[in-house]
């Protein structure tokens, strides 16, 4: 398990590396994340270990923003007070990227599939 | 007075220590984890909805300061890191599935990108917003590094960022099953990507309680929805 988190540890740190280094304005966890793909591409297999502590923490991940979801109190007078603005963006624009994110994804989808065939 | 000194006074001092609103933050889940599982995990059954509620409660009855109960609550935040790292492991465990979509997904991501971003700038403008609101629900669809940094370039309130960019992702959660389900859409992987394109972590977090298919799709939205929205802003200064 330990072996598991601490490879983990070091692809997060790989890639805070590189964005700091590099000044990119992109999050290393996820560049962390391209890192141990390529890196199990490389091997070519996952370790009973990994899959463990990946899925234990990917199940549970609702726990992580928990933390930053209190937080919002912070802001709640700000919020009040452009209360129509804010909400009437957020709601219509939720709804609206994922109607077409998941049209485009189908749509394409089909497209491919019936060049293939 | 006599009876109840020790009790203040092991308050006084648990209220310092990060063990009290730790131990908090994580009971606070467990409550709401349960509760959601009780619910068969309905969307509206939201476990960071629930949690964040009780504990705001506790940390408003208790008067304390956000700051002090996030000296606690940082462990946990932290390991955002290397779980977002962790999204690997099923993207490779689901590579074939993943390649296999890897045109729907280029086309999905661009057209969901350019929709969350513009369609809340417009509503927000179009409702008289001042421009440092405008700005900061901008990138609220992406992961929240991302979201705060380009919102301060663009003239918008970070921390404000912040939050918008934690109600996106649970508005998203809870509104992705229903929609779906209304749609008829059953295709696991379009349905966990655009959760992850429209709310990020969070929407992955939903998209992980549905299925392993859609919390990867969801994964990799959320890493390419911030990569190509960083890349976009980045840009964006050397058109003007």
């Amino acid at each position: 398990m330990i072996q598991a988190l601490t490879l983990l540890f070091a692809c997060q740190l790989a890639g805070e590396l590189v964005v700091r280094t590099m000044a990119l304005a992109f999050p290393g966890p996820v560049l962390g994340m391209a890192l141990m793909v390529a890196g199990l591409a490389w091997v070519g297999r996952t370790s009973p270990a990994l899959d463990q502590v990946a899925d234990g923490l990917l199940r549970n991940l609702s726990l992580l923003f928990v933390p930053a979801a209190v937080g919002v109190v912070q802001q709640a007078g700000l919020i009040a007070q452009n209360w129509l603005a804010i909400s009437a963006a957020l709601v219509v624009s939720t709804v609206a990227t994922l109607l077409v994110t998941v049209f485009t994804f189908r749509a394409t989808a089909r497209l491919q599939a019936r060049h293939r065939t | 007075m006599i009876e109840e000194a020790p009790l203040y006074r092991a308050w006084v001092y648990l209220a310092e220590t990060p063990l009290l609103w730790l131990t908090a933050t994580l009971a606070a889940y467990v409550v709401a984890d349960a509760i959601s599982a009780r619910l068969s995990r309905h969307p509206l059954a939201n476990p960071v909805v629930i949690a964040s509620a009780l504990l705001i409660g506790l940390i408003a009855v208790t008067g304390t300061p956000y700051r002090t109960y996030f000296e606690g609550a940082q462990f946990v935040h932290f390991l955002l890191g290397p779980a977002t790292v962790a999204l690997g492991v099923p993207l490779w465990r689901n590579r074939a599935n993943v390649a296999a979509n890897l045109l729907p997904m280029c086309a999905a991501l661009i057209a969901g990108s350019l929709t969350a971003i513009g369609s809340a700038v417009a509503i927000a403008y179009a409702f008289g917003a001042p421009a440092p609101i405008v700005a900061s629900l901008a990138t609220k669809s992406t992961t929240a590094p991302i979201a705060m940094a380009i919102s301060e370039t663009l003239g918008g309130i970070p921390a404000l960022t912040a939050v918008l960019v934690v109600l996106t992702g649970i508005l998203g959660s809870v509104l992705v099953t229903p929609l779906m389900n209304a749609l008829g859409v059953t295709d696991f992987a379009a349905r966990g990507f655009a959760a992850g394109t429209a709310s990020h972590g969070i929407g992955t977090a939903r998209a992980f309680q549905v299925s392993e298919e859609a919390g990867t799709f969801a994964g990799i939205a959320m890493g390419l929805n911030g990569a190509l929205t960083a890349t976009l802003f980045l840009l964006l200064p050397q058109l003007n």
